[in-house]
């Protein structure tokens, strides 16, 4: 179903950022405002461009939708095959969304080889959406490594003083889990009946020994993307030394893959193991969420405290989805969004500060609130937002968390609300240090914020109440996937006990 | 009286040796050396046009022109095209100056492609014998042609280390490879690989020490020749001593002709042993990747660099062998391919920094590439990602391909071992991308452009992408080339 549009939504989402990419190749170095002109204007065409998948969407159904599907390589049973469902639908529109954002945000900030930065920028959003989309294993991988290439050029050419090494990091890390996945991806190709398709190979039960391999083999990739302990090292330095726009990238959606693979891939092709596995990873979940929120106390830069802190939220993220329940999986999916949306407004914020005082100490900083009310508002917001203050996105995410996981564990749920009381801790002392207390020196007479800067805030601002007051909105999207989901959970594995029970009867 | 045999299936070979012998004659009448070279592409392509039109068995089976050896051929002229074309301005600029009594002298280049030519009719040679001995012959005419070719630039020292070292060691694996190539004649009373696969059958003498023995040398020599670990040695000092273009030629070409004796080898003469002699390759394919990567990782040198990375790739390959059957060869001729043109562009475009009275062989010579040249250092980028193994490269579909043969084997924990290296060799390749993009040029480095070269660099980019991208033609070729063997 093609959600009655008449052309292929998805690909065009793909392809319109590379076409943009393309057009920016061509200008000439020296057109520096058309550059950014063409980067805004591809961004904002791609956003609007995927407003139908939002109003189009048919909440009804668990299948999957704007499906696109071409021959690409026979020989191997490789079809270039595209769809979006409830989990992977409002991923696509985040990134698009976030695309603009930072191509506002890094208007002013960067100043060398800036062709090459918005080409990757857009490169990059056209992976993003192609991860999200994918319906073929060869597809998927392509785009997930892919999308490795101009993260490593955003994080090492512009990005802050100890760049090099945080870049090569951030790609030995992710490339090393992802080619085990590629191996799993082989395996399971093989044993499903040489098919890459994402849906058919999801239809078949695997012995419990192959779910077990591959789910680690998967859980390689993916725990790496998310950042789950103990592979979360990679992480702070790559959020701290990217520029502003690669860390809201970063932050905003490439960490959201590794939660989306355990959602698409990990939990319906095995739920055997899914289901054999919810105490390692409940317990690496909690010790993310508590160990993240402790070391972020003693943070004294800026951003390494937001990464070390997206480590935590990060934590809930996998604690809602590896509690195997409704209340647990819509809770880490919104959790994603929100997410998403608030540490990509923290980040985008302290860009904003950061154009100023080229500082990211927090000693540097101090009563931020009387030299810049309107921009502290602002981060009043995403601070609270990040708590988890009712009212705000946090809350409605954290709260559905906190109740799956407390039906899967006890122990869990008591932890993981201690991970809030934490937070709340760290957030608060942060915006303490940074915008009350006395008046830094080096602040004064700082610029308060312009047009560009209060429109890339706001559309984050209004999300964050938006999803907070009625996040039925969004929520709505996700019910019948998600049950689907619940469903090859908890009976995928009961299929084969039944005919198990079956054949012990008929011997 | 006797028969003459059909020369059909080897005119390839005859055209390919008449125009090489044309061409060195022409070279003594013609000034121009750049027009030596588009003779020699000329010649390449009627040669190809041959390979193309001629199939069959001749010489009593001592010569086999299948689907197998075509593939193979596109892929040595393919090389030898683009070799020719980034070294025409090259060996232009290498004036050599030894000291200043003497005069600058411009190193004769007369026989250079005349050479280029004859090393690839040996290759083209190897890959279609079907005989023990005419392997032999190939073997020997590919090698001693590169033996003089790695000293070319005779006055300077290190090509010259690089020639005796390639020439020493040459002729010791080639005295491994009579010794198996007598020991198994002893055996089996004839030279033929199929005469030996009916006789190996027939008398039952496949685990005889003797042919194990045989094999094992067998394993040796071409192991030299793809430089495979342990013969690997001489890989990194006569890549870094040759002059840059042969460098590139000899990545690629003579690799690509061990691997196809071997297949022809192994799978046509010991083809029912498969499960010994992948038990002897299995433990060299690991050395191999390992001393490649690891050992590329401290390296200054680019084209050692480069040399340990050939390494490196010739033990991916080896797991194509290892898997066997059609996909595992299927998957190492297609390796061999997109390796052919990942690694000449990225030889092109170290190439192309050679400039009057600069080197630019070291790589910190690199750093701040982006800056000054940043069409290049794109370039760049594309190859070193390509040869890590990133999509959407062509250098991703070869290795997905080896790895799914090599599952499909049953050998997935070597798919394994082969995907860590391969992550390991991210860390120099992404070196070069490193100094070219994120650090800040320390001297103003010039690139010697010619439309040659750049008519390679646009080939070899393109393959490099477009196979990435819709591999499907070059898969089903590899697999089709396969189904005759």
């Amino acid at each position: 179903m093609n959600g009655g549009l008449a052309y292929p939504i998805l690909s065009t989402l793909i392809f319109v950022p590379l076409i943009g990419a393309g057009l920016i190749l061509l200008l000439g170095r020296t057109q520096e405002k058309l550059t950014k002109m063409v980067a805004l204007v591809v961004s904002i065409i791609v956003f609007i461009l995927s407003l139908p998948l939002f109003t189009e969407f048919d909440k009804s159904t668990h299948l999957m939708q704007f499906v696109e599907k071409h021959q690409w390589i026979p020989d191997w049973n490789i079809t270039y095959s595209l769809g979006i469902d409830g989990i992977s639908v409002l991923f696509v529109l985040l990134s698009t969304l976030v695309t603009i954002l930072c191509v506002l945000i890094s208007w002013n900030s960067i100043k060398v080889k800036l062709k090459e930065f918005y080409i990757a920028l857009l490169v990059m959003e056209g992976a993003m959406i192609g991860v999200f989309s994918s319906l073929d294993f060869f597809l998927f991988y392509l785009f997930w490594e892919a999308m490795l290439i101009p993260m490593y050029l955003l994080i090492g050419v512009w990005g802050g003083p100890n760049r090099i090494y945080a870049a090569i990091k951030f790609f030995l890390y992710t490339l090393v889990g992802s080619v085990l996945m590629l191996v799993g991806i082989i395996v399971l190709y093989f044993y499903g009946g040489q098919t890459f398709d994402i849906l058919e190979l999801m239809k078949k039960t695997y012995p419990y020994e192959m779910q077990f391999w591959l789910f680690w083999a998967f859980f390689a990739a993916f725990a790496v993307k998310v950042p789950m302990f103990p592979v979360h090292t990679w992480l702070p330095d790559a959020h701290t030394e990217a520029p502003t726009a690669g860390s809201v990238i970063l932050a905003a959606v490439l960490i959201k893959m590794g939660a989306y693979g355990f959602l698409r891939f990990s939990l319906p092709l095995f739920p055997d193991a899914a289901n054999a596995m919810i105490v390692p990873m409940l317990t690496l979940s909690v010790i993310a969420i508590i160990y993240g929120a402790v070391v972020c106390l003693a943070q004294t830069d800026l951003k390494r405290l937001i990464a070390y802190s997206s480590v935590s939220h990060m934590g809930f993220v996998t604690l809602g989805i590896f509690a195997l329940n409704i209340q647990g999986l819509e809770g880490g999916i919104l959790q994603m969004l929100n997410h998403g949306i608030v540490t990509g407004g923290l980040f985008l914020s302290v860009g904003v500060v950061y154009d100023r005082t080229h500082s990211r100490e927090i000693r540097d900083y101090g009563g931020l609130a009387t030299v810049l009310p309107l921009y502290a508002a602002f981060f009043m917001v995403f601070t609270l937002a990040s708590i988890g203050l009712p009212g705000m996105n946090g809350f409605i995410g954290e709260f559905l968390i906190i109740l799956g996981g407390f039906t899967a564990s006890k122990w869990a749920g008591v932890l993981s609300a201690l991970g809030i009381i934490i937070g709340a801790g760290y957030m608060l002392w942060l915006y303490q240090r940074v915008f009350f207390m006395e008046t830094n020196q080096k602040l004064i007479g700082l610029q308060e914020m312009d047009t560009r800067e209060i429109i890339t805030l706001l559309p984050m601002v209004i999300l964050i109440f938006w999803i907070g007051v009625y996040p039925d909105t969004f929520l709505s999207f996700m019910h019948p996937s998600v049950e689907h989901l619940l469903q090859r959970l908890h009976s995928g594995g009961q299929e084969m006990t039944a005919v198990a029970k079956i054949m012990e009867i008929i011997k | 009286m006797m028969r003459m045999p059909d020369i059909g299936p080897a005119m390839p070979e005859i055209v390919m040796a008449v125009l090489a012998m044309a061409v060195l004659l022409l070279d003594l009448m013609v000034k121009r050396k750049a027009s030596i070279a588009l003779l020699s592409i000329l010649t390449a392509g009627i040669v190809a046009y041959f390979v193309m039109a001629s199939s069959g068995v001749t010489f009593s089976g001592m010569y086999i022109a299948d689907s197998y050896s075509l593939f193979f051929k596109l892929i040595f002229l393919i090389s030898l095209v683009l070799s020719i074309l980034i070294s025409i301005r090259y060996i232009e600029l290498e004036k050599l100056n030894f000291g200043e009594n003497y005069r600058l002298e411009k190193v004769n280049f007369g026989e250079y492609y005349s050479l280029m030519l004859f090393s690839t009719l040996g290759m083209m040679v190897m890959a279609s014998a079907g005989d023990i001995i005419v392997l032999f012959l190939g073997l020997e005419l590919m090698s001693l042609s590169l033996y003089v070719l790695a000293g070319f630039f005779r006055h300077d020292t290190k090509s010259n280390e690089a020639s005796l070292k390639y020439f020493l060691l040459g002729a010791f694996a080639s005295a491994f490879l009579l010794y198996a190539m007598s020991l198994i004649y002893g055996m089996t009373g004839t030279t033929n690989l199929n005469a030996i696969a009916k006789y190996i059958a027939a008398n039952g003498i496949g685990h005889n020490s003797v042919t194990m023995l045989s094999m094992m040398l067998f394993v040796v020599a071409f192991g030299f020749k793809i430089a495979a670990a342990p013969f690997h040695m001489w890989a990194p000092d006569v890549y870094e001593g040759s002059p840059t273009s042969i460098t590139a030629f000899m990545s690629v070409g003579p690799k690509a002709a061990g691997f196809a004796a071997l297949g022809r080898v192994f799978f046509m003469a010991f083809g029912d042993l498969q499960i010994d002699w992948a038990g002897i390759i299995i433990p060299i394919a690991i050395l191999t990747m390992a001393v490649g990567n690891i050992l590329a990782l401290s390296q200054t040198n680019i084209k050692r660099m480069l040399a340990y990375s050939s390494i490196a790739h010739a033990g991916y390959a080896l797991i194509g062998i290892i898997a066997g059957g059609t996909e595992g060869v299927a998957s190492m001729m297609n390796y061999l391919f997109i390796y052919a043109f990942m690694n000449i562009g990225a030889f092109a475009i170290v190439i192309m920094l050679r400039t009057e009275g600069f080197k630019g062989e070291e790589i910190s010579d690199y750093e701040g590439l982006a800056k000054s040249h940043p069409l290049a250092s794109a370039l760049m980028l594309i190859f070193m990602f390509s040869l890590t193994g990133i999509p959407p490269t062509a250098g991703f579909v070869g290795k997905f391909y080896l790895f799914m043969a090599a599952v499909n084997a049953g050998y997935t924990w070597l798919a394994i071992v082969a995907v860590i290296f391969s992550s390991i060799s991210a860390y120099f390749y992404l070196r070069i991308v490193m100094n070219m993009y994120m650090k800040e040029p320390r001297q103003v480095v010039k690139l010697s452009t010619s439309l040659a070269t750049n008519l390679a660099l646009t080939v070899t980019i393109l393959a490099v992408l477009l196979i990435g991208v819709l591999p499907a033609g070059v898969i089903s070729m590899a697999r089709a080339a396969v189904m005759g063997f």
